[in-house]
């Protein structure tokens, strides 16, 4: 890291802050992010109720949308992007994404694991009464 | 009206507590009393109560985290005492205060010294060594202090009014649960660290901004002092951890108010969930806590031993790397909760991997030292002894790692020791060291290096001699938190480590006098030049204690070690300044109650909380609230010092350093 990268900090941008665009861009770019996010919305119900697509897809189809849906409010309303005024945000966002996942899928891991080798506390209090 | 509170919440029938309770009350009053009658209230409040100001939050911090060592020593001494008598008798302590002295020393000593003590000498130093005026959001950080301040205060008045947790230092359930602990104990526990921790929270927020947000020109990443960057990997943490506490709290919270089931025995709770979710937590606080150690070691080792801190980027590296692994390890605080081999292997091993990059570091310091004209100040002395020791507290840790050996060591003063090893080994020895190491910089003299190091051989030997016969009456199985017992093997060792605990308390009277005297002297330790060790970063180039803008000048980094460089330039120059910079008119956040108010109504809250008085829990949440609003609405939060004023300023503090220079081209 240099002087540029430097340089290229100082240009750093908080989420929610934009640097280029009026105030014209900035309705468009809530209203396309607003559109899609309805859309995502509105297909999943449709995808939950219907009898178009093989029925054991649809919990999979749901996740996909339900990460698209991450994806749009990501983009469009907490304005995360690749550009270099945004590193600080992208690895803000990875540091978050990756202590979740470590933490709650070290949890789920751990309880499941609990749950096989041990006998579950219910059935525990159970067999004390 | 007053909820649960009643005169028969002050113990009368025990006269510990009572007592030490009145010593303090009126030494408490004395204080106060002696600030109004000489008139030092209006100076309190201006200049340190309502200050936004990094370096006096981050005195007030440390003095917080001193006053409460005095209390958490205070418990140790008496454990160590009952533990020394209570041999086929009951010793002098009851078992329900004996089990209520062990989890507030352990409380008080993670959240309410180590963590403000770290927290406090990061605020202190961290914006000088980045060379810039001030942290990123200088109001918030006053409330966080006060706080923290707000938590410590609630744990000492369970000491008179109520009691404080059985539970140990984490309340595990089912124990913590109203049906087995239905007094107010864990009530004090559960609210005075959800206030603190939102307290601790807003302070790493505001540290992780201010390292990537502001910083002098030229101060990149790969430039920053070690310091910096173990403060960075030390407040991301915080940042990813906290909230894993606040929620996990939360729950047991619920749990015991409005009768939720997260953690109880029947209706689907789950008690090794508390335990998965308290340690997701736990495991990153060690690292939360020893992260900002290595950087005051890296600081100390790398000043005295007159070189550059060798290995620079893997030290980098290194930090980085305990920073993610130390979210990976967790379960090894409960191996012996029942999960699969499996799981114990993959935790075990993430465990030992840890102790890589830590070995990382011990080397580099060494190799710091290695060739290098060391200077055998007193914080030097802590950082050798925090090498040797910690390096045994590391390897026993390594050990307790295996899941076989964990084991048979689970819950045994092995452990105890353990921890102990490596918490006052790393934690509080780095303290010590970057207390005596940043003192001068924070009030312009040094602390008398005699007594300092009197205090660090008694806190040395007195350690080994405390805790050494822990790990072999562990061996012996003897467990932790044992009010009485009746093994004979075991007693010898317990008294040895009775006498050790006198020694570290003859340390901290040598600690105390080191303070009173060096104020008392503090003319004959005065340092006018503000680089009283010949340091290497930007704290030192400044005046000591620095003023108010920090920097008359924001200076221009060119590389590692910044003041080092500047000062060989000016050697080569052979003149101390250049030509007298531009001085401009600076401008400064000004001082702000909303810290002290804002806490004023959280103590009050969590008071009320505590004891179900609700009405009084909610004029405190106004209260809070309003003031918030209040602060939110201000206008003018900033004043401006005049261009003159700053040069006056600065002028003083340049012709000092002219004269060293000046003096040391005449010998």
């Amino acid at each position: 890291m240099s002087d540029q990268s430097h340089d290229l900090h100082q240009a750093d941008l908080a989420p929610g802050e934009e640097s280029e665009g009026g105030i014209g861009n900035r309705v468009i770019g809530y209203v396309v992010g607003l559109g899609l996010a309805l859309l995502l919305t509105a297909t999943s119900f449709f995808v939950a109720g219907t009898d178009l697509v093989w029925q054991p897809s649809i919990p999979v189809a749901i996740v996909v949308l339900a990460i698209a849906q991450m994806g749009v409010h990501v983009v469009f309303f907490l304005h995360i992007t690749t550009g270099p005024d945004n590193t600080n945000n992208v690895m803000a966002l990875f540091f978050g994404i990756l202590i979740i996942v470590l933490v709650i899928g070290g949890s789920l891991w751990i309880m499941e694991n609990l749950n096989h080798n041990m006998m579950p506390m219910n059935q525990i209090m159970q067999m004390q009464q | 009206m007053f909820g649960k509170l009643s005169w028969a919440a002050v113990p009368l029938d025990q006269p510990i507590p009572l007592i030490a309770g009145a010593v303090v009350l009126v030494a408490i009053l004395a204080v106060v009393v002696w600030v109004i009658v000489a008139g030092h209230l209006p100076y309190l409040w201006r200049e340190w109560i309502t200050s936004v100001d990094h370096k006096r939050i981050g005195v007030m911090y440390v003095l917080l985290a001193s006053v409460m060592l005095l209390r958490g020593f205070s418990d140790a001494i008496m454990m160590r005492a009952q533990q020394a008598v209570a041999f086929h008798s009951q010793g002098f302590l009851p078992p329900e205060h004996y089990n209520q002295i062990f989890s507030a020393h352990g409380t008080i000593m993670i959240f309410f010294v180590a963590m403000p003590f770290v927290i406090g000498l990061m605020n202190l130093v961290v914006p000088l060594q980045l060379g810039v005026r001030d942290v990123a959001f200088p109001t918030l950080n006053s409330v966080g202090f006060w706080l923290t301040a707000t938590g410590a205060l609630l744990v000492n008045v369970s000491l008179v009014v109520g009691e404080f947790a059985r539970t140990g230092w984490l309340p595990y359930p089912p124990l913590s649960e109203l049906t087995y602990s239905p007094g107010v104990g864990v009530d004090y526990y559960l609210w005075s660290l959800e206030i603190s921790g939102v307290g601790t929270l807003v302070a790493g927020i505001n540290l992780v901004t201010t390292v990537l947000k502001i910083r002098t020109k030229g101060m990149s990443y790969l430039r920053m002092p070690m310091f910096c960057w173990t403060t960075l990997a030390s407040n991301l943490l915080i940042i990813a951890a906290f909230p894993i506490l606040t929620a996990t709290l939360a729950m047991l919270i619920l749990d015991r108010y409005l009768g939720f089931h997260f953690f109880t025995n029947e209706a689907g709770g789950n008690v090794m969930m508390f335990m998965n979710l308290i340690w997701a937590w736990g495991h990153p606080e060690v690292y939360i806590l020893i992260l900002p150690a290595f950087g005051i070691f890296s600081e100390v080792v790398s000043t005295f031993s007159g070189k550059p801190l060798f290995g620079y980027r893997s030290m980098v590296l290194a930090t980085m790397a305990i920073c993610i692994i130390s979210f990976m390890v967790w379960l090894h605080h409960f191996f012996t909760m029942g999960a699969g081999p499996n799981v114990n292997a993959i935790f075990g091993i993430a465990s030992m991997i840890i102790a890589v990059p830590t070995g990382v570091k011990i080397y580099n310091w060494l190799f710091t030292m290695y060739g290098g004209r060391i200077r055998f100040t007193t914080p030097m002395m802590w950082s050798i002894g925090f090498m040797v020791t910690f390096i045994i507290g590391g390897l026993t840790g390594v050990l307790v790692a295996v899941p076989p050996a964990d084991f048979l060591l689970h819950n045994s003063l092995f452990l105890v020791a353990h921890f102990h090893n490596v918490i006052i080994g790393g934690v509080l020895f780095g303290a010590f060291a970057g207390y005596t190491y940043w003192f001068p910089k924070a009030f312009g003299f040094r602390l008398h290096e005699g007594l300092g190091k009197a205090a660090f051989w008694c806190w040395l030997i007195g350690f080994y001699v405390a805790f050494m016969p822990l790990y072999a009456a562990g061996f012996l199985g003897m467990t932790r938190r044992m009010q009485h017992y009746d093994v004979p093997e075991w007693r010898p060792w317990l008294i040895v480590a009775g006498v050790g605990a006198v020694i570290i308390t003859i340390g901290i009277i040598f600690q105390v006098a080191q303070l009173v005297i060096s104020i008392r002297d503090r003319e004959k330790l005065r340092d006018l030049t503000g680089d009283p060790w010949d340091g290497r970063s930007l704290e030192w180039a400044t005046a000591s204690p620095p003023p108010v803008f920090n920097f008359a000048v924001l200076p221009n980094i060119t590389g590692e070690d910044a003041y080092w460089a500047m000062k060989a330039k000016a050697k080569a120059r052979g003149q101390a300044e250049p030509k007298e910079p531009d001085y401009e008119p600076i401008e400064l956040p000004r001082n702000s109650p909303t810290g002290f108010v804002c806490a004023f109504f959280a103590t009050v809250m969590g008071f009320a909380l505590i004891w179900h008085i609700w009405w009084m829990v909610i004029a405190g949440f106004i209260g809070a609230f309003a003031t918030f609003v209040a602060f939110a609405w201000r206008d003018h939060d900033e004043y401006e010092i005049p261009a003159d004023e700053v040069a006056r300023i600065d002028r003083i503090n340049l012709a000092e350093r002219r004269n060293l220079v000046t003096a040391a081209g005449s010998v």
